[in-house]
């Protein structure tokens, strides 16, 4: 390991010149500063980044990141982006989306890119709320939710963002805190070392339209009883003793005391499964936050991506017909000469 | 197999021209017995134009009218326009095809029935109360009938095909009598199927065998031995391909990529009828070309734009429904000034429509279907073999100019073919691309909006270049730096920025021709697939004395220069489209011209004498 060379980068290198818009006290400026921080660390060419962003409050993002960047429509950044990364393999292509962007309006993109593993880094927002409208429910939204269009409570049952995409076949699937930086900034590392589809839910606080969802993981008083940290190798313990622990069985997984059950009983974390059924079990202890609620790299599994598939693809058939030319093609499509 | 020749007639009568149209269940492979029919037709020499029409259903139900294929071919010893207004010959495998297709057959036209399928069952499905070959109804048409199911089944006997299958060669006997009575080389025929089906495998004897079967039948049967021939036309010199537009589109984009020395990227998503574009290109990966099938049309338009932004030369294809969802994707692409490629192979609309069936109701959409102020380049092939130049043209103003140019072609340019003389591969224009490496303002600043003064057109600086990190998205840009504006002099100016790049590429494309005698007082105005037939109408209105000329449109926005000027000099201006006069509105807005309309959205190209006879009127109640 090397340590004594100087990082190539500050967090001032990857902040643009434009003045951040959120409102004061948004969840958006820590993961900024986050993932700002995270990527100055990285010896990686600042210009081969681009986020993608679509439509909502967090996809502002890309205008404040001195970097590549395209700020799309509502809900299409998971496409554009896959168009990105299939031109350019070099790339590292982020995309940037929220609950309403990447769940209600484009969440067929999110699944479709998802079960592609195009080479994608999806960073979703989620704050259970459309902030740029101003407060409406949106698909995470827990049910019953009294907002300015479900004055009588919304009748929608929410998405589990992380069950979402485990069943969309995606090959690295984690949550992480906004306002935990030391957690996003391991769940950052091991997303950008994942060679594939990569989706991180971030529980992000809206302070002025959804204030406090994420109280029971982030209030001092409630967090240590409510944090699961997923840990590879590790079992499954939290609470402010590790007394509370998660074993998997065939009901899926559930919240014990570790002395009731013994520490054997406990489930050892292991991301690499093949089978993502462990994964989905632990996804399903908490829909929203409800209580317990794991937070870590739930799935991290090799898959070959959609781009390297695609340019074997194109290998091969160089390999198996070295000219490219129209005239051979319209040759080979049958011709006629006129003396 | 038998060894011995097919011969053919000594005597045939020479004909400049023959239309034949081949018509049956849409299972009974009229598709195929007319492409072949058509290809070895080619390879004899002719000129030709065809015409696919066929329903949306794989196998609507048999016998029925809604079942109904054909395939129709114009050939000639010369230079023809159209695939013919009227079928002189049609071919009838069920009472069905008969019925639906009668009323195109020529006064004096020849039909060639399959009597087998004239039993009681289909001519009932058909609606017929009696058997049109026998009740005298068709006393005004020449009518031969011939055995086609009995002859096919004891041809096949001894190449081991089975059961249903044993039908599924009947088309071929019909090809082999229709071959046998035009005078067709059968080389082309019986070697396309041995490389089809393989010679040894049953499906391909019993294919060649049918084919044999019917044009022995044609030489060993009295009734068949008046047969004709249509000579070979004098086409310039030159190598020739027979290409159906759909097929010239996908070579034009893979030779303007080429071009621009840029990799091509198609994302598309299934759409009839614009899928064998995707099918063709996806073939062509040793090309180094990308293609990508979306999840959705939406995927498909946004995949291209972002690879796009990333430096390759993008292209979403789709028909009439996918445009409409591309739209909003297509105004970002303006907004974000890259350069983009989106074909609409149009067909009847709205909605589902007539998905099989050609109609030019998408230029409106086209011109001013988005969101915004927000025009876009327009450009449309005239013929199959043109949209290979109208595919490198979009290429060209996309990159030029940095802006999504839409190419509207049709389902009948789509799927009907023609012969092509092939340009020289070697020397098409270069279509030259630059992407922006250094910065181009103070102090080392990357502009991104900082625009060419004669194009109007911004850099295209692609991800990876280093130095020249900067955000582009659809909100309103500042001039130059691109930061997000809301400035509203800022919002005026860039609005008109956007457009004046659009209107200047009239600098760029060729004045309109004008067609046809210099006294005449008629004009006619036509752009897309109706060119053939109006210039065949045009033509045939002069030969008899009428006197009207004939303009045609490949770049409807902006239009040529001398436009304007041109519809001036006339006293009246005649526009046929396959719609309710969507090019004609936009004339008299532009240009304050008074135009007449006529429309037709039947589902079908014009015919030739339908603009003939539309021309005559007005000639006459102008005198």
């Amino acid at each position: 390991m090397t340590t004594t060379i100087e990082p190539r980068y500050t967090r001032a290198d990857f902040q643009s010149d434009q003045e951040v818009k959120w409102c004061p006290g948004c969840g958006d400026y820590t993961i900024l500063a986050s993932v700002q921080t995270f990527l100055a660390g990285l010896d990686f060419d600042r210009e081969k980044h681009v986020f993608v962003s679509g439509i909502g409050c967090s996809s502002r993002f890309p205008y404040y990141m001195n970097t590549y960047g395209m700020h799309s429509i509502h809900g299409r950044a998971p496409a554009i982006a896959t168009g990105v990364a299939l031109a350019n393999p070099e790339l590292t292509v982020w995309v940037i989306t929220g609950d309403g962007d990447g769940l209600s309006i484009g969440g067929n993109h999110l699944i479709h890119a998802l079960r592609r593993n195009v080479n994608l880094k999806i960073l979703l927002f989620n704050n259970q709320i459309y902030g740029l409208t101003k407060g409406q429910y949106s698909p995470t939204s827990e049910a019953g939710k009294k907002t300015k269009t479900s004055p009588m409570g919304s009748l929608d049952y929410p998405f589990n963002p992380v069950s979402l995409a485990l069943g969309a076949e995606a090959t690295f699937v984690a949550r992480t805190i906004d306002m935990d930086r030391d957690h996003t900034a391991k769940v950052l590392e091991a997303a950008y070392n994942h060679h594939g589809t990569a989706f991180i839910e971030i529980y992000q606080n809206c302070n002025v339209f959804n204030d406090k969802a994420f109280q029971i993981l982030t209030g001092r008083q409630e967090r240590d009883a409510n944090r699961i940290y997923l840990e590879t190798g590790q079992p499954i313990v939290f609470g402010e003793n590790n007394e509370m622990g998660v074993a998997v069985g065939v009901e899926g997984a559930q919240i014990v005391r570790v002395e009731d059950v013994g520490i054997d009983a406990i489930q050892v974390h292991d991301p690499t499964r093949p089978n993502p059924g462990i994964a989905f079990a632990l996804s399903r202890l908490a829909h929203g936050p409800s209580g317990p609620t794991p937070i870590g790299v739930f799935r991290n599994v090799q898959r070959d991506t959609y781009g390297d598939l695609m340019e074997a693809q194109i290998e091969l058939a160089k390999e198996r017909n070295k000219t490219a030319s129209i005239a051979d093609l319209v040759e080979q499509h049958g011709t006629w000469t006129v003396e | 197999m038998k060894e011995e020749t097919l011969s053919h007639p000594e005597t045939p009568e020479k004909r400049d021209r023959v239309v034949i149209r081949f018509a049956g269940d849409s299972g009974d492979g009229m598709q195929l017995a007319g492409t072949r029919f058509s290809e070895s037709s080619a390879a004899f020499g002719n000129d030709l134009a065809t015409f696919p029409d066929y329903p949306a259903e794989i196998r609507a139900p048999q016998g029925t009218i809604a079942g109904v294929s054909s395939f129709q071919v114009h050939i000639a010893d010369w230079d023809i326009l159209t695939h013919g207004d009227e079928a002189d010959v049609l071919v009838a495998m069920n009472p069905a095809a008969l019925r639906a297709n009668l009323g195109d057959v020529a006064a004096d036209g020849l039909i060639l029935a399959n009597e087998d399928a004239f039993d009681e069952r289909n001519l009932d499905k058909a609606g017929y109360e009696s058997n049109p070959l026998t009740d005298g109804s068709l006393s005004s048409y020449h009518v031969m009938t011939a055995p086609m199911e009995k002859l096919t089944k004891l041809a096949v006997v001894n190449t081991g095909v089975k059961g249903r299958s044993v039908l599924r060669s009947k088309n071929f006997f019909a090809l082999g009598l229709i071959s046998w009575m035009f005078n067709r080389p059968t080389e082309p025929i019986l070697e396309w199927v041995q490389q089809k089906f393989g010679a040894d495998t049953p499906v391909g004897q019993a294919n060649i065998e049918a084919f044999r079967a019917g044009f022995n039948f044609g030489n060993t049967t009295e009734e068949f031995h008046h047969t004709y021939e249509v000579p070979p036309a004098s086409l310039p010199k030159g190598t020739y391909t027979n290409v159906t537009g759909n097929q010239a589109l996908a070579w034009g984009l893979v030779a303007a990529a080429q071009s621009a020395d840029l990799t091509l990227f198609l994302g598309s998503y299934p759409i009839t009828p614009a899928t064998s574009i995707l099918e063709a290109i996806a073939r062509l990966k040793h090309f180094g070309i990308k293609t990508f099938q979306a999840e959705d049309e939406i995927a498909a338009v946004g995949v291209s734009l972002g690879a796009s932004f990333a430096g390759h030369l993008a292209v979403t294809t789709t028909s009439g429904p996918g445009l409409a969802l591309k739209s909003e994707t297509m105004s970002l692409a303006l907004m974000t000034e890259l350069p983009l490629i989106i074909i609409d192979v149009q067909r009847a609309g709205p909605s589902t429509g007539m998905p099989t069936k050609v109609e030019q109701s998408d230029l409106m959409m086209a011109l001013y279907g988005r969101h915004g102020e927000s025009p876009l380049p327009v450009v449309a092939p005239r013929s199959p073999s043109d949209a290979f130049a109208v595919a490198m043209e979009a290429a060209r103003i996309a990159v030029k100019y940095m802006t999504p140019v839409i190419v509207l072609s049709d389902g009948y340019l789509a799927n009907g073919a023609e012969p092509w003389r092939l340009p020289d591969f070697d020397e098409l224009p270069e279509i030259g691309v630059h992407y922006a490496t250094s910065p181009n303002g103070p102090d080392g600043v990357f502009y991104p909006y900082a625009r060419d003064e004669k194009t109007g057109s911004r850099p295209w600086a692609i991800p990876g270049t280093p130095g020249m990190e900067h955000r582009i998205g659809g909100l309103e840009k500042q001039a130059l730096t691109g930061n997000v504006s809301y400035d509203p002099e800022n919002h005026e100016m860039m609005t008109e920025a956007r457009a004046s790049k659009i209107d200047r590429i009239a600098d760029d494309i060729p004045d309109v021709e004008v067609h046809g005698p210099d006294d005449a007082s008629l004009l006619v105005v036509s752009w897309g697939s109706t060119y053939g037939s109006v210039r065949a109408g045009v033509n045939n209105a002069n030969r008899d004395g009428y006197s009207a000329t004939h303009v045609h449109l490949r770049h409807l926005n902006p239009f040529p220069k001398n436009l304007g000027e041109v519809l001036g000099r006339y006293d009246k201006v005649l526009v046929p489209e396959l719609n309710r006069g969507q090019l004609a509105l936009v004339l008299r807005g532009k240009y304050l011209t008074p135009t007449v309309t006529l429309s037709k959205v039947r589902g079908a190209p014009f015919m030739s004498n339908e603009i003939t006879k539309k021309i005559i009127e007005l000639l006459e109640d102008q005198s």
